[in-house]
């Protein structure tokens, strides 16, 4: 019953108002960062390279822990993706990090097919993410997000030029993934050749259209070193995780006959630096650019090729509802058509086996009849041949029971002529 | 066919030790909160605060304490005499301050009018149309293909609800508000102009509305049932105890004890407003502003928004599902 007047003032534009003391809200960022301490942290990273350039060791020393795992075997079939998760603490953060390893990359004689695991697992993660976001019940705030973070690229150190296959998974997942590359292995290759290869590292990227990595330079406290870092791409990394006695201090290095490598010297090797960037000073807005750039531009096209439009300024809301909806219906529509045919076919199948099986009955039927037919026949015969043969018999006995008859008679006559007989003898 | 992804998710808790001992095990980790820092401290903050009350509580002159400057409507508008207006009128009014390098849009919600018919029915209804409208918006740009990088935040995230300090119990009109609105929003009940009441009639008081809005089933900031782990409880318990803080409100400043301080002068004495022996005021912008602001916008955001979504991508289902004359099915998550 009470109309209502919604009048905003200066809305985008409000007016800046001075304060005349002390309200204290400037503890907003330590209230926003002791809840994000409660609730914990999670950063997930990617390591692409072949089999063998030293993804695993990298970790370990990034990280100070020993992370669990055997090196794998060269002989893997196709691209698998191995994530294990972590948790680490340090002071009061507490980490969840999750490290996936691609298994067998570059390891198969045709590669072709290689990046569309790497590009298939990261699409899974989004998709999880679009999933949850989209529900109607959803915990958003207690999600454990799997959605990559950081791609670090292992270039193998020939000293030449990038191989094809990682120009071609990179280009593939520029636009998925925050991609910085890193030269592994580097104490391979001599300072000389290095800065050449560096050079020619970024030549090829720039003239593929490579869009790796850039740590910001929008904030003036880190804008400096930043840009200086940006320079340095590629990172070229030594790993190690066994310590050697350097001086009086434990540092970890690569000892060789001919001297030691220290990981975290920089004038050995850009270890240092990656840590630097990666996680002291980047690692938030690797996660945001990970959250705002990536992941909205999955979202889009994933939603766009749905048929999802936008709503116009004056239509219904929700036409997202209305539009899924309306595919909805039209998948449970062609679903239940398929069924439909399946099942006439179904039908249909059945039928024709009824009547194979009915004829095959009859087939049978008959064949019975036939031979019961046949062996009525034959005890018929047998009968017969049984009649005659009793007949046979009986005649035969008669036969013999005259010829008895005539024998005993015969004897008889016989025994009174040879009496008779001996009687003339005697006589 | 090879599956391209084994998960094997070990739970190991590794402590990578601190700092100090030798440069090599300290991985830097927590520098993360000095990047959160530095990132909040960039992008700057949005708090958007309703008041209501019937006119004459000292809404305005509170606003313009609590964050020392003139934010509140009756500053920015024209006119100084004020007609009590036929109807509620939502009006609101932003503004940037900063303080110690920390941006802060502040956006002051005022509601002349409410309470102040003669026929006071419905007269929650304007305020929770233009709530839920916030909360509509927010969901219209979330739910959008092209998103904006920040979502502007208007949903108000804390509603400050102006008790008459007549001394005896709620009015049936505080109550039927505040019982409607505690569901959608963080509500935060004061006592106005509490320099009216002596110490025992404002305790008596205190108690009297806080049984009031037990035996209702009214639920204000710090809500019992968002209360996180052990720590958060014990905290929130003490200031529980002490709803609904009775405030004074002072924007002149006058000569006490040789210092200058905000007060209310009569004849037979000073009132200090940040004085915690006169006022509660001190608590109310301790509890909103220092120590409690972010929990309040992350109730807001994480339960009255999620709440109000449910609803509407339920309500919106149904009434799609009749369109399409479907029954009615429940939507949890999309076939992609």
């Amino acid at each position: 019953m009470a109309a209502t007047e919604i009048a905003r003032q200066a809305g985008e534009g409000a007016r800046a108002v001075p304060l005349a003391g002390h309200v204290g809200f400037d503890s907003m960022p330590d209230q926003l960062v002791n809840k994000s301490v409660n609730h914990g942290f999670c950063f997930n990273i990617l390591c692409v390279g072949e089999t063998g350039l030293g993804k695993s060791t990298l970790m370990d020393t990034l990280f100070n822990t020993k992370f669990e795992g055997e090196p794998t075997q060269h002989n893997q079939p196709g691209v698998q993706l191995k994530s294990n998760t972590y948790e680490l603490q340090e002071s009061n953060v507490r980490l969840k990090l999750t490290v996936v390893n691609t298994v067998g990359f570059g390891d198969q004689i045709n590669k072709e097919d290689s990046y569309k695991s790497i590009v298939e697992f990261i699409d899974t993660q989004f998709e999880a993410y679009l999933q949850e976001e989209l529900k109607i019940k959803r915990t958003l705030h207690s999600y454990h997000d799997t959605r990559i973070h950081a791609c670090l690229y292992f270039i193998a150190p020939t000293g030449h030029s990038l191989k094809s296959l990682d120009l071609v998974t990179m280009k593939k997942l520029d636009s998925k993934v925050n991609i910085i590359p890193i030269i592994a292995k580097s104490d391979a290759i001599s300072k000389s050749e290095l800065t050449k290869f560096k050079i020619k590292i970024t030549s090829e990227l720039v003239s593929n259209g490579v869009q790796i990595y850039q740590f910001p330079t929008d904030d003036e406290t880190v804008a400096e070193i930043n840009s200086t870092m940006n320079g340095h791409l590629p990172f070229a990394v030594v790993g190690s995780t066994e310590e050697v006695k350097i001086g009086n201090k434990m540092v970890k290095a690569r000892q060789y006959p001919w001297g030691t490598v220290q990981v975290e010297n920089e004038n050995h090797c850009d270890f240092v630096k990656l840590r630097e960037m990666l996680i002291r000073v980047n690692m938030e807005d690797l996660r945001e650019q990970t959250h705002t750039r990536h992941y909205e531009l999955y979202r889009r096209c994933k939603l766009e090729e749905m048929g999802f439009k936008d709503t116009d300024p004056d239509c219904k809301p929700f036409s997202l509802q209305e539009t899924y909806e309306a595919k909805r219906n039209e998948f449970m529509g062609d679903l239940q058509k398929k069924e439909e045919e399946m099942r006439q076919m179904f039908v249909q199948r059945v039928k024709e086996k009824e009547a194979e099986l009915k004829e095959a009955e009859k087939e049978l039927h008959e064949k019975f009849d036939r031979l019961k037919k046949l062996h009525q026949d034959e005890k018929k015969k047998l009968e017969d041949k049984k009649k005659s043969l009793d007949d046979e018999l009986n005649g035969f006995k008669q036969k013999k029971t005259a010829a008895e008859l005539l024998q005993s008679q015969a004897q008889q006559a016989g025994g009174s002529t040879t009496l008779k007989r001996d009687k003339e003898r005697k006589n | 066919m090879v599956y391209p992804l084994v998960l094997t998710s070990c739970q190991v808790e590794k402590t990578v030790p601190g700092p100090g001992m030798g440069d090599f095990s300290y991985v830097g980790i927590d520098a993360i909160l000095e990047q959160m820092r530095r990132k909040a401290m960039k992008q700057g903050f949005e708090l958007n605060i309703m008041v209501v009350g019937q006119s004459g509580l000292g809404k305005s002159t509170l606003m313009n304490t609590l964050f020392k400057s003139k934010v509140s409507r009756k500053s920015v508008q024209a006119t100084s005499q004020e007609k009590i207006p036929k109807t509620i009128h939502i009006k609101s009014v932003s503004h940037d301050i900063e303080e110690k390098g920390v941006r802060m849009k502040l956006t002051v919600i005022d509601t002349p009018g409410f309470g102040d018919q003669i026929n006071n029915e419905n007269c929650w209804q304007p305020i929770m149309k233009f709530i839920n409208a916030q909360y509509e918006q927010y969901l219209q740009e979330e739910i959008n293909i092209n998103r904006k990088k920040r979502i502007p935040d208007s949903r108000v995230h804390c509603c400050i609800y102006f008790i008459p300090p007549t001394g005896h119990c709620l009015r049936p009109l505080d109550v039927e508000f505040m019982r409607r609105l505690s569901k959608v929003v963080n509500i935060v009940p004061v006592i106005a102009k509490a320099d009216t009441l002596t110490l025992e009639e404002r305790d008596f008081f205190k108690q009297k509305i806080r049984e009031e809005l037990r035996a209702n089933g009214i639920d204000v900031y710090p809500q019992k049932e968002f209360d996180e782990d052990a720590e958060d409880r014990m905290i929130n318990d003490k200031i529980r105890e002490m709803i609904p803080f009775a405030v004074v409100g002072s924007d002149q400043e006058y000569q006490v004890n040789g210092r200058r301080l905000l007060g209310r002068k009569t004849k037979w004495g000073t009132i200090e407003v940040e004085n915690i022996a006169h006022c509660e005021f001190a608590y109310l912008r301790d509890l909103l502003i220092r120590t409690h602001m972010e929990n309040i916008k992350d109730i807001t955001s994480s339960i009255h928004y999620e709440v109000y979504r449910v609803r509407r991508l339920n309500e919106n289902n149904t009434a799609v599902a009749h369109a399409n004359g479907l029954p009615q099915h429940h939507m949890t998550s999309h076939e992609m």
